[in-house]
């Protein structure tokens, strides 16, 4: 269970946070893992706040749904406030503190706050503030090797959009970076 | 070996059934199930099938009916509420003596009850989906691997029983995405001598049916149908154990709630408590047989289901008096979490300790 990371992905529908939790699963595919992801798909996802739980791990994994993450990426505030309490001792959260009031009250977690949202848009990425998030939390917990995340945008972006292939990689970039 | 991909539960169903040679699919869209359809209609075409959304749930199961008579495969499926719409079609299918493949994944019920996930239709697939006396084979696939797995295997054994069988999945086996390996497709699908492809004057007729007003004759029917069940209980029951060996406690759980149940029993076992999961995969035929093993060690047994106690009455049909059977649930499309359900094998482990 020492390997194994469970991450929340949180914040508003239209984020693309349930593809920034696709490529993670992708880099968990390419390394040969067990992987599982899970969207939530009630009526928040029609504009109100959307989820996504994404493990990777050594071992077959149980619930999918996770209710006690390793690591969190948050893009609003009532995303921060509806997960900070679960996240395990120890656990890693990333925040765009572009779209958040309020930093985490948690001391026996590590908390990250960029502004990914407003960096993403200087750098002329914008709505790719999702994957400057899992940029940030790659260069923190390392969940697999740098070109294998690389390799896993490269299967996750579709290939009718195959032209958003290199902006993502910025934004990873970007993220790393921050 | 094949690459593994990364894919939704839904949208496995949907590219194993071609895989299997399936046809023919007939739908009507309705979360969480609704990925399988739109799969469909996008791939389907492209396989050299037909891919038809009927005007209604009722319309879609006839018109499986119809291309099973005419000797094709053919798969529908629905979400809980369009399941209950299909029954009256499934029973003449069952009728006709026809091989079908349905697929149910699950919502929270009952009514329109809500869109998340839920198991609370284990009762209809097992025991009553539709009039008259008849049963189908229902898988209970745990993984999207699974999910794969027995859609081929729901095909071959439809065919090879002239039974529906029903796949029954829920709206987080639907949704989520895991690794999984796909099969090639089938070249061919096995004969059908008795389907309605037009006699040529080289043969007798082929009719399909399921009226029968010669009373005597529609009782020898159902003994003749009873019996191919008969062989259907010896040759098809299927079960996993995950840590069963040693176990004081056997949890019993199926499907989604097997995936959270074996986070718990692993939680129970670092905790000194000797826990298994004893997962049913087929919930008709239910796995008695490797169930009542597990009777001679077990002193407890609690099943876990997402609904308000429906398995258990299985469980408790194989177990009887010998150890306490309890029941823990969630109902509504609520998931019970790893913790809950720890609490109650921890409980459970003091009662039969004493």
């Amino acid at each position: 269970m020492s390997n194994e990371m469970r991450l929340i992905l949180a914040g508003f529908g239209g984020q693309g946070l349930l593809f920034g939790g696709k490529v993670i699963a992708y880099a968990g595919l390419i390394d040969d893992r067990e992987v599982s992801w899970l969207p939530s798909y009630g009526p928040e996802m029609r504009g109100g706040t959307a989820n996504c739980s994404v493990t990777l791990s050594d071992e077959p994994i149980g619930s999918p749904l996770i209710t006690d993450p390793t690591a969190l990426i948050i893009m609003n505030q009532p995303s921060l406030d509806k997960f900070e309490d679960a996240i395990v001792p120890g656990g890693v959260i990333v925040i765009d503190s572009a779209l958040t009031n309020n930093a985490p009250t948690r001391t026996d977690v590590e908390s990250f706050m960029i502004p990914a949202t407003s960096a993403a848009e200087e750098a002329g990425l914008a709505g790719l503030a999702n994957i400057v998030c899992v940029g940030k939390l790659w260069s923190e917990l390392a969940f697999c090797k740098r070109e294998t995340l690389d390799a896993a945008i490269r299967k996750a972006v579709p290939a009718r959009k195959a032209a958003l292939v290199d902006k993502n990689l910025e934004a990873l970039e970007l993220g790393i970076g921050l | 070996m094949a690459e593994k991909v990364l894919m939704k539960g839904n949208e496995v169903l949907a590219e194993s059934a071609m895989r299997a040679g399936c046809k023919f699919f007939f739908g009507y869209p309705i979360t969480p199930q609704t990925e399988l359809s739109a799969y469909m209609a996008k791939r389907m075409p492209k396989c050299g099938g037909t891919f038809l959304q009927a005007e209604s749930e009722i319309a879609a199961i006839n018109m499986v009916y119809g291309a099973s008579a005419a000797g094709a495969r053919a798969m529908t499926s629905s979400s809980s509420p369009g399941i209950s719409l299909k029954s009256e079609g499934v029973s003449y299918i069952a009728g006709a003596d026809l091989p079908a493949v349905i697929i149910n994944v699950m919502r929270g019920g009952p009514g329109l009850g809500s869109i998340q996930p839920s198991q609370s239709d284990y009762w209809q697939a097992t025991r009553a989906l539709g009039h008259g006396d008849f049963q189908m084979v229902v898988y209970a696939p745990s993984t999207v691997q699974e999910m794969a797995d027995y859609t081929y295997k729901a095909f071959d054994v439809a065919d090879e029983y002239r039974t529906p069988v029903m796949i029954l999945a829920d709206g987080m086996l639907g949704q989520m995405m895991e690794p999984v390996e796909l099969r090639d497709p089938i070249e061919e699908i096995p004969e059908r001598p008795w389907a309605t492809t037009g006699h040529n004057n080289e043969r007798e007729h082929n009719i399909v049916n399921s009226l029968y007003l010669d009373a005597d004759l529609l009782d020898q029917m159902n003994h003749e149908r009873y019996k191919r069940y008969e062989k259907i209980i010896a040759t098809e029951q299927a079960s996993e154990e995950f840590l069963c060996d040693d176990a004081d406690i056997i949890v019993v759980a199926f499907g989604a709630a097997a995936r959270i149940a074996r986070n718990s029993v692993r939680a129970a076992r670092e905790q000194g408590i000797k826990a298994g999961l004893f997962r049913p995969i087929t919930l008709w035929p239910y796995p008695t047989e490797a169930l009542e093993k597990t009777v001679a060690h077990a002193k407890g047994y609690l099943s876990v289901e997402m609904n308000m106690g429906q398995m258990v009455e299985d469980v408790r049909l194989v177990v009887g008096n010998r150890a306490p059977v309890d029941f823990y649930g969630r109902a509504g499309g609520v998931i019970p979490t790893p913790a809950e359900v720890l609490d109650k094998i921890v409980a459970l482990n003091e009662k039969v300790g004493e």
